[in-house]
């Protein structure tokens, strides 16, 4: 027996779940229409029908120049997201197919470093960039956000690499595969989906991050995180402007986020919820 | 198959990963260890020398560290409270057959993907600053005095935007274990005359438990280091109303120069989160095992 959908039922959730729904969302909706009203339109109360003008997002540009921070943003978290992925596949290959009695104890122990808070570090972290004269670096920041996200780029992707059977690796020899043609044919296909999440929701990690980001950071290699905190001073507040870079250091990266919620899940939770 | 080549290579794949976490753990924490026993001041250099325990005593006699860690417990408390309830709330709603599914799912996970620093600028500005809020807007429709939130309630503010930007991730995780309910046995509760609230104890919670076990582990391990929020918002204030453990140990160390108070109260933050960590191993690892 099918569970029987009454239409009524199904209309009453549906109703609260976009209520819910819009609430939620709601923050982001409004800056997104703020910043296309004008500064006096901004603070003149509560109006969901902005003038449509990109008046606000010209003036971030021009005054304080928000593609340097975009493109560090861009070129930390792809950076170090592709650094993490060449140090880790070759780890979480090897503990996915030739596990030993200590691979689980490895993956606990990688587990744990990223449980080390980051403020109970800064200042030795500070004085050796202070010291290898890496403040304010791309490099520097780009190391540090690699770090802080190998465990868990090494954890992704041995519970993908998990998952390839490795009865097909036999299959293959036995039909005469040689070991490069394994890896083109075989393996190569199996793990790129795998590859590619771990891509992308660490991307998405390292574009958020705001401690490191904020901290080793003052104006040269300063991503949008830093960018925006620096709108906090009072004197740099305007309504509109601030929606505009908001809704500006965020689209890309709720986009890509919206295509990886299966991956998320995953990803953050270790494998532990599927 | 696991020949003795097999197995040197094998370490040899895994050693570049294991060597850069291990230096990248050993290496500042040692440091800080070291700093902690040490009299050390960033703008002096003259200062140095064997302190013993001074400077955790020095820390732990600041009133600003008790106030600090019952900051950082409300914090943790009061979020993981509101995303939890919210999220099995939100969850159950979301799994319910309605109409754009698909919409919903991506309106209520975009809180997640807002960078912190973002997600507290707009709470501050848009929805609860006293002039020109969403909220002082709705107060003044109602002829109320409109709040000022960061003032009168700095640290209930703070948790309101945490609890915003890690709602979804609950929700998501939840839903996720939801939806692996077995239907079966969801029917076979109906036809027993089990109602929902019976269904919701008996069967749906006992499932889910595992999966809210990960969300509160994670999520304190994130929220133990709340730190951006702080600073665009309240800066820690007024006085020390929402400052939390980490926000006070940046304050000693980057805005008084005290090197070694820091370090001390990095080791106690280390010692803290150690606790919460070995609980979320044991979660993860009994899946490992599966």
């Amino acid at each position: 027996m099918a569970r029987s959908v009454t239409t009524r039922h199904k209309v009453t959730a549906t109703i609260f779940a976009w209520i819910v729904a819009l609430l939620i969302f709601f923050p982001i909706l409004y800056t997104i229409i703020t910043s296309l009203k004008s500064e006096t339109e901004a603070i003149a109360g509560f109006n969901l029908l902005p003038s449509f003008t990109l008046e606000s997002y010209i003036t971030v540009q021009t005054q304080r120049d928000y593609l340097t921070p975009f493109m560090n943003s861009v070129i930390i978290s792809v950076g170090s997201t592709i650094l993490a992925l060449i140090i880790a596949v070759p780890s979480a290959w090897a503990m996915a197919f030739s596990p030993t009695k200590r691979t689980k104890d490895i993956l606990m122990w990688m587990l744990s470093t990223k449980m080390m808070p980051a403020v109970a570090v800064l200042v030795p972290i500070y004085l050796i960039f202070r010291d290898l004269g890496i403040l304010d670096s791309r490099i520097g920041l780009t190391v540090v956000l690699m770090l802080i996200n190998l465990p868990i780029v090494v954890w992704m992707l041995y519970t993908y690499f998990r998952e390839i059977p490795g009865e097909i690796l036999e299959a293959s020899r036995m039909d005469g595969a040689g070991l490069w043609q394994e890896i083109v044919y075989v393996l190569t296909p199996m793990a790129v989906p795998g590859i590619a999440s771990t891509l992308l929701l660490n991307i998405i990690l390292a574009w958020n991050e705001s401690f490191w980001t904020i901290r080793l950071t003052t104006t040269n290699a300063a991503p949008l995180t830093a960018f925006i905190a620096s709108f906090s001073s009072p004197q740099g507040l305007f309504w509109a402007k601030l929606s505009a870079a908001s809704t500006m250091a965020i689209a890309p990266i709720l986009i890509l986020g919206w295509f990886s919620q299966k991956q998320l899940v995953r990803g953050l939770t270790f494998g532990a919820v599927k | 198959m696991a020949t003795q080549n097999t197995k040197t290579l094998a370490r040899l794949m895994m050693a570049p990963s294991v060597l850069l976490l291990l230096v990248w753990m050993i290496v500042p924490l040692a440091m800080t260890l070291w700093f902690s026993f040490q009299n050390y001041n960033l703008l002096d250099p003259s200062s140095d020398g064997f302190t013993g325990f001074f400077n955790y005593e020095y820390f732990y006699t600041d009133p600003a560290f008790f106030q600090s860690v019952w900051n950082t417990l409300v914090l943790v408390g009061g979020v993981l409270l509101i995303t939890v309830i919210g999220g099995i709330a939100i969850a159950l709603l979301l799994d319910q057959p309605i109409f754009g599914q698909g919409i919903v799912r991506i309106l209520v996970i975009s809180p997640f993907f807002v960078m912190p620093p973002v997600a507290a600028l707009i709470w501050k500005n848009m929805i609860m600053h006293p002039g020109y809020g969403v909220l002082a807007d709705i107060s003044k429709f109602f002829g109320l005095q409109p709040v000022d939130w960061f003032a009168s309630y700095p640290l209930f503010s703070i948790v309101v935007i945490v609890a915003w930007q890690w709602l979804p991730f609950a929700t998501l995780i939840l839903l996720t274990a939801l939806q692996s309910l077995d239907g079966e046995q969801k029917e076979a509760a109906e036809m027993d005359g089990a109602n929902f609230i019976n269904r919701f104890i008996y069967l749906t919670l006992p499932h889910m438990s595992r999966a809210i076990t990960v969300v509160i582990l994670i999520q304190t391990i994130f929220l133990l280091g709340v730190y951006a929020e702080i600073l665009v918002t309240t800066n820690g204030g007024p006085g020390y109303a929402s400052t939390n453990l980490a926000y006070l140990i940046y304050r000693v160390a980057l805005l008084n120069y005290d090197a070694g108070g820091a370090a001390a109260g990095g080791i106690i933050a280390v010692i803290l989160a150690n606790i919460v960590a070995i609980f979320l191993m044991r979660a993860v690892g009994k899946n490992l095992d599966r």
